[in-house]
């Protein structure tokens, strides 16, 4: 396993432009939502002076905190920063990718769930506890879609690592109705996972209706910071995650100069398409009742499955 | 090259179908169940133009211009006005509960696959494995017919039946000869119109469209 | 010359026999019988450990020792599954033993005596030592009913309790009907062979339908054993009722002693080589439901003990799933991927052992601490119990499957199992199986649900009762007994690469085949099971990763000084809040309830009772009861059946005389007829 030092320092460049350029996808969200809405909106920059100035307060405890409530934020910002660096951004061959395949990247963002939870529950208040339990149930309905639609993608890679996925579908040269089928129930599972509407609405603070927002309502200052910092990172993640594996054409495969700047390009303007049809699909829709939610999860469990039987019946057989 | 496109295009089409067929078993309105349904009709002519301009077959053009109109058109409207005027209830009353319902698709699914697998084996077509979804979609129609209670679905999943097997036809063999094509259109527009003369009646009769309460009624 | 690790597996068993016969006498010492049995116990477990660490590097060793029936030595061998099974016992009873020494003052300062205890643990740990050392049939057996019925003695410890009676009862019930099953198998096996010993067994010449029939007895009678659903209903029951270092042990190990003798059984005795696919797919089903029933009943529950016992409910489906795809791959011809199943099943059967090991001992010292069961009356256990809390907090994270402890390394290595059925010719198979997979990942996130909820609820939060806000952390013996699983549970989860090649024996006995033959693992630091293209993990990688990331932000945030302020709690403004305010067990798993109440069936009471005026509410009674699904629609159905023909016989009893001489006739004649055919 001869990984060259160029490759590395790329990896790291990858998984330092995926932390720093998180807040950049929040804010041109937030903008276009503001356009779509007839307002002026703030400038694209916001989310990096917010997360300025919550590093800068100073951070409030409740008393009966516990360890476990004082380290969230951290194992949190480490877990999705480590995932985020295992997908290939803007280059094929990623050494990372070894470290931890699709279903450990997975994994890493079910422990900072997990974590996250648990602080949840921390305090002892009823918000923390309904957000963490509902956080945790829609967490757990939207896995076996997830998995079945990374398996549906790895069926045909012959492989879990990312690299070699993202290899796999650069050189499709056959329609596959397989992939649409998994496409569709990945971008499910991504508004779900990253609480967004339908599922969940990241602006309210309504107490009835939020999910993700009621577990970290007690934080304040650097910890807070860093749990947006965090759930931007995964959003980016997933954006770039699904471009990596469903439209990948532009990504580099060798470590040129040339390439890699293009592929650049390339990723930029996925990224912000994809944020585009998202400002567009939150203005249009508006927030389902909470026990729809299961419905729409296993609709997206159904759509992957359907794409593996789709997998095995039109293109294995064929 | 012409082999392989066409069972590209073959292959996305199926599983289309297979799509269209899953989510007309899960809409919750009975509008979105209609819409669904015009998209199978259009789905399945634009199935047929496409085997038309690869295969050549030049009346394949004509047959998909019916479909077109006949089951993209044509039928979704008549059904429209029947709900219209009917004042027929906007939702679908599912007798077994969506997830449910979902699973057991599934299963048949996997069932019509390991059924059509070694037919497919003996099969030559370039199409042959479009059999198992076209199974599939038949299957689910008559799922459809059996777990919704209203008059209109079943319809519906009658029709959706009629949609499929013509699918299958259009993949297996090209399509059918024009003679009988044009005989099975014009069975079917006759069958809605006639479905539509008797929606009225069982409505004038029973006061209502659900089956339940028609076969309630009829026992008094 | 006796091999030095089938030695060690005998002293192992003789110190368990020695601290059985030695406990009665000293009964009238309560301190020195408990300090001796206790140490015995992890003395016996660490020869267990050494025993099987020797065992799965060295060759088959075998002994017959001239005890038992005449014509029947009893024969003991060692060989990798033995040794495999050895060291999971041990990796156990080691903590458990210093556990218990703690543990153990408690109930002496409750109970007064712990006799029935100091007799039947050892005893215990002797059966199941025993079984996985037996060679031939007879040996087998007899060490499985010592397991049995001194777990039945176990179980009933606090016999003065109603409900630890009845599930004592059930439990012996179903241990016995279990225990039948199995010797129809071996009956089967013996009728081909001719001979108890498991080396004619091995060789006999099996017809494709007794190949079956063994089969069908053999995971029915283990099944039963291990807890698989349909037939898990005594287990809930059983391991909420022992004492928690004997639920500790029968969680543990003594499900994995079913599993080991399903393996033993089919593919030792019976033979890869008679598989049939669909017995892969029947052990893939059971797994499957197992999983998916034990995590969702484990969600529902509120005592601590009954969630702990339908999550192992849960870890045995996965286990049984990992088992299942073995089998099918090694039926369809495919044994590498056939060694990476078994790996994987092996690697969870451990697993379970070290975390679920820890989480009773947890449960059984936050019961100490708090004299309770019931999760609803716990609460902020963290701060009174810091040591604890992190070690129950350690296994929470194992066996919900996250990295980087041991739960996911064998979770991963099932996935890697299911993503291989493009290699299956049965396409049916093929497209069944990434389904399985998909309910072992949802069985995975419900019991980071049910594991949030276990720590969250007991640990987390205010104290829900002065129990609770008073409790006090454990000695050092019973921390002591938490912490070696801990430290285990995070090596499994770290250097996977380095315990594979060890258990790896195991499937190269029974398969012939090793994963090792065809690809090199490239080093200790990467896992990768079949090829570094096809899927790598490398867990030291993570870990390391995880730390830099830390550090930085430690590094940046925490550089300057800044001093974090205490205050009240916020909770958007409400004032006075008080514990019962909190999220609880009920609450929190509420949700689930809702989505699966198709599964659940619950029963709720509600109730409100008024003042003097319709508007005065005096109380509100809310109770929510969600009894076993399958106990309630397959146990007592067929309970009632059976009670409704046992009236019918015992109507055709009272007939009298004339009837019964109508009987013997009529049975003269028939016997006659027979004769003549």
């Amino acid at each position: 396993m001869s990984i060259s030092i160029t490759l590395w320092v790329l990896n790291l460049v990858q998984a330092a432009l995926m932390v720093l350029a998180a807040p950049l996808l929040a804010g041109i969200i937030q903008k276009c939502k503001a356009r779509l809405q007839n307002r002026r909106g703030a400038p694209i920059l916001q989310p990096y002076r917010n997360l300025l100035k919550l590093f800068r307060k100073e951070t409030l405890l409740a008393e009966n905190a516990s360890w476990i409530f004082r380290t969230t934020p951290y194992v949190l910002f480490t877990t999705t920063a480590l995932a985020a660096s295992v997908v290939p951004v803007f280059l094929v061959d990623l050494p990372s990718a070894l470290i931890a395949d699709v279903i450990a990247m997975a994994a890493l963002l079910a422990l900072a769930r997990f974590w996250l939870a648990l602080a949840g529950m921390d305090i002892g208040t009823a918000f923390g506890g309904m957000g963490a339990s509902r956080e945790m149930t829609f967490s757990a309905l939207a896995e076996p879609a997830m998995l079945m639609s990374m398996f549906v993608m790895s069926l045909g890679a012959h492989s879990t690592n990312l690299s070699t996925m993202v290899e796999h579908a650069l050189h499709l040269e056959h329609l596959l109705p397989s992939v649409a089928f998994a496409l569709a129930a990945l971008l499910m599972v991504a508004i779900a996972e990253n609480g967004r509407i339908p599922i969940d609405n990241p602006s309210t603070h309504l107490e009835l209706t939020m999910i993700h927002e009621a577990m970290i309502l007690e934080y304040s200052g650097r910890h807070l910071a860093l749990i947006e910092w965090a759930s931007q990172i995964k959003l980016l993640l997933f954006a770039t995650l699904i471009i990596s594996l469903f439209v990948p054409w532009g990504i580099a495969e060798s470590a040129e100069v040339w390439p890699v700047l293009t592929a650049l390009v390339f990723w930029f303007g996925k990224v912000v398409l994809l944020a585009v049809a998202l400002a567009v699909l939150e203005t249009g829709l508006v927030k389902v009742r909470l026990f729809q939610v299961p419905e729409y999860l296993s609709t997206a469990f159904v759509l992957a499955f359907l794409g593996m039987l789709v997998h095995y019946i039109l293109e294995v057989g064929a | 090259m012409g082999d392989v496109m066409l069972q590209e295009a073959i292959s996305v089409a199926a599983s289309l179908m297979l799509l269209i067929s899953f989510a007309l078993l899960a809409q919750h309105r009975l509008l979105s169940v209609l819409h669904w349904f015009a998209a199978q009709g259009v789905v399945l002519a634009l199935t047929t133009l496409l085997v038309a301009v690869i295969s050549g077959h030049n009346e394949l053009y004509f047959s998909a211009l019916m479909t077109l109109l006949l089951k993209g058109a044509l039928l979704p409207w008549l059904l429209w006005r029947i709900i219209r005027k009917m004042h027929v209830h906007r939702e679908v009353e599912p007798l077994v509960n969506m997830p449910v319902t979902m699973f057991i698709a599934l299963t048949l699914v996997l069932v019509c696959f390991y059924v059509a697998l070694p037919i497919e084996r003996m099969s030559q077509l370039v199409t042959h494995n479009t059999l198992a979804i076209a199974m599939a979609t038949v299957f689910l129609s008559m799922l459809m017919m059996i777990t919704r209670k209203k008059a209109i679905t079943q319809v519906i999943g009658f029709l959706s039946i009629e949609n499929a097997l013509f699918f299958t036809a259009i993949g297996a063999t090209h399509g059918m000869p024009m003679i009988v094509e044009l005989g099975v259109a014009f069975d079917v527009l006759i069958a809605a119109i006639i479905f539509g003369l008797f929606f009225t009646h069982m409505r004038s009769t029973f006061d209502s469209l659900d089956l339940d309460v028609i076969q309630e009624k009829s026992k008094r | 010359m006796i091999d030095s690790a089938l030695f060690l597996a005998i002293c192992a068993m003789s110190t368990s026999l020695f601290a059985s016969l030695l406990s009665p006498c000293i009964g009238r010492f309560p301190a020195l019988q408990r300090l001796s049995v206790s140490l015995l116990l992890a003395v016996s477990g660490a020869l267990a450990m050494a025993a099987g660490l020797f065992g799965l590097n060295s060759s088959e060793a075998v002994i017959t020792l001239p005890i038992g029936l005449p014509w029947l030595p009893m024969h003991l061998h060692l060989d990798a599954l033995s040794a495999f099974f050895m060291l999971t016992i041990g990796v156990l009873l080691l903590p458990v033993g210093i556990y218990s020494v703690g543990y153990l003052k408690e109930i002496v300062a409750k109970n007064g005596s712990i006799q029935q205890m100091g007799l039947f643990l050892p005893l215990f740990a002797l059966g199941m030592q025993g079984v996985v050392l037996a060679d031939d049939a007879y040996t087998f057996m007899v060490f499985w009913e010592i397991m049995s019925l001194a777990s039945y003695f176990l179980v009933t410890f606090e016999h003065e309790d109603e409900a630890t009676r009845k599930a004592g009862f059930l439990y012996l019930l179903m241990a016995h009907l279990a225990g039948l099953l199995i010797l129809g198998a071996f009956s089967v096996l013996y009728a081909a062979a001719g001979d108890f010993s498991f080396v004619a067994m091995r060789n006999a010449e099996l017809s494709p339908g007794m190949a079956t029939a063994a089969f069908l007895l053999a995971a029915f009678g283990f099944g039963m054993k291990a807890g698989v659903v349909p037939l898990h209903v005594w287990l809930p029951d059983a391991h909420s009722a022992a004492p928690s270092n004997a639920s500790a042990l029968m969680s543990g190990i003594m499900l994995k002693v079913a599993i080991f003798g399903f393996i033993r059984l089919i593919w030792d005795l019976v033979g890869m080589h008679e598989f049939v696919w669909w017995w892969g797919a029947l052990v893939l089903a059971a797994g499957s439901s197992s999983a998916i029933t034990g995590i969702l009943m484990a969600l529902q529950q509120h005592d601590l003990k009954r969630l702990l016992a339908y999550s192992s409910v849960e870890n045995v489906g996965i286990i049984l799933i990992g088992l299942g795809l073995a089998m099918t791959f090694a039926a369809s011809g495919h044994p590498l991927i056939a060694v990476l199943g078994m790996i994987a099943a092996l690697y969870h059967t451990i697993n379970h052992a070290l975390f679920k090991g820890m989480l009773f001992m947890g449960a059984g010292a936050v019961m100490h601490a708090t004299g309770s069961r019931d999760m609803e009356s716990m609460g902020g256990l963290i701060h009174r119990m810091p040591v604890t809390a992190v070690f129950v907090l350690i296994a929470c994270i194992s066996i919900s499957g996250l990295p980087p402890f041991n739960g996911f390394v064998s979770e991963w290595l099932t996935f890697q199992t299911a993503l291989l059925t493009p290699h299956l010719e049965n396409t049916l198979l093929a497209a069944l199986i990434p389904f399985s997979a998909s309910m072992l990942a949802l069985a995975g996130a419900l019991a980071a649900v049910c594991f949030v909820k276990l720590f969250g609820i007991v640990f987390q939060g205010q104290a829900r009762s002065t129990a609770a806000a008073e409790a006090h952390e454990v000695d050092g013996w019973m921390k002591a007994g938490m912490a070696i699983p801990a430290l285990f549970c995070l090596l499994l989860g770290v250097l996977p690469t380095l315990f594979i090649p060890l258990i790896e024996s195991v499937p190269q006995m029974l398969i012939h085949t090793s994963l090792s033959g065809s690809v090199q693992p490239e080093n200790w630091l990467w896992l990768t099971p079949v090829n570094a293209d096809r899927a790598s993990y490398a867990a030291p990688m993570m870990l390391f990763g995880m730390l830099i990331f830390a550090a930085l932000i430690y590094w940046r945030l925490h550089g300057r000084g800044k001093r974090i302020l205490r205050g009240p709690v916020w909770s958007c403004g409400h004032a006075q809040l008080n514990p019962r305010m909190q999220y609880t067990s009920t609450s929190f798993s509420q949700p689930l309830k809702r989505i699966f109440s198709g599964a659940y069936l619950p029963e709720v009471h509600e109730g409100t009772r008024y003042g003097t005026h319709p508007l005065v509410v005096r109380t509100v009674v809310y109770a929510v009861y969600i009894g076993d699904l399958f106990y309630r629609r397959l146990y007592l159905p067929i309970g009632r059946i059976t009670q409704i023909i046992a009236d019918r016989v015992a109507h055709e009893h009272e007939r009298g005389m004339h009837a019964y001489l109508a009987y013997i006739f009529s049975t003269i004649l028939l016997l006659l007829l027979w004769v003549v055919q």
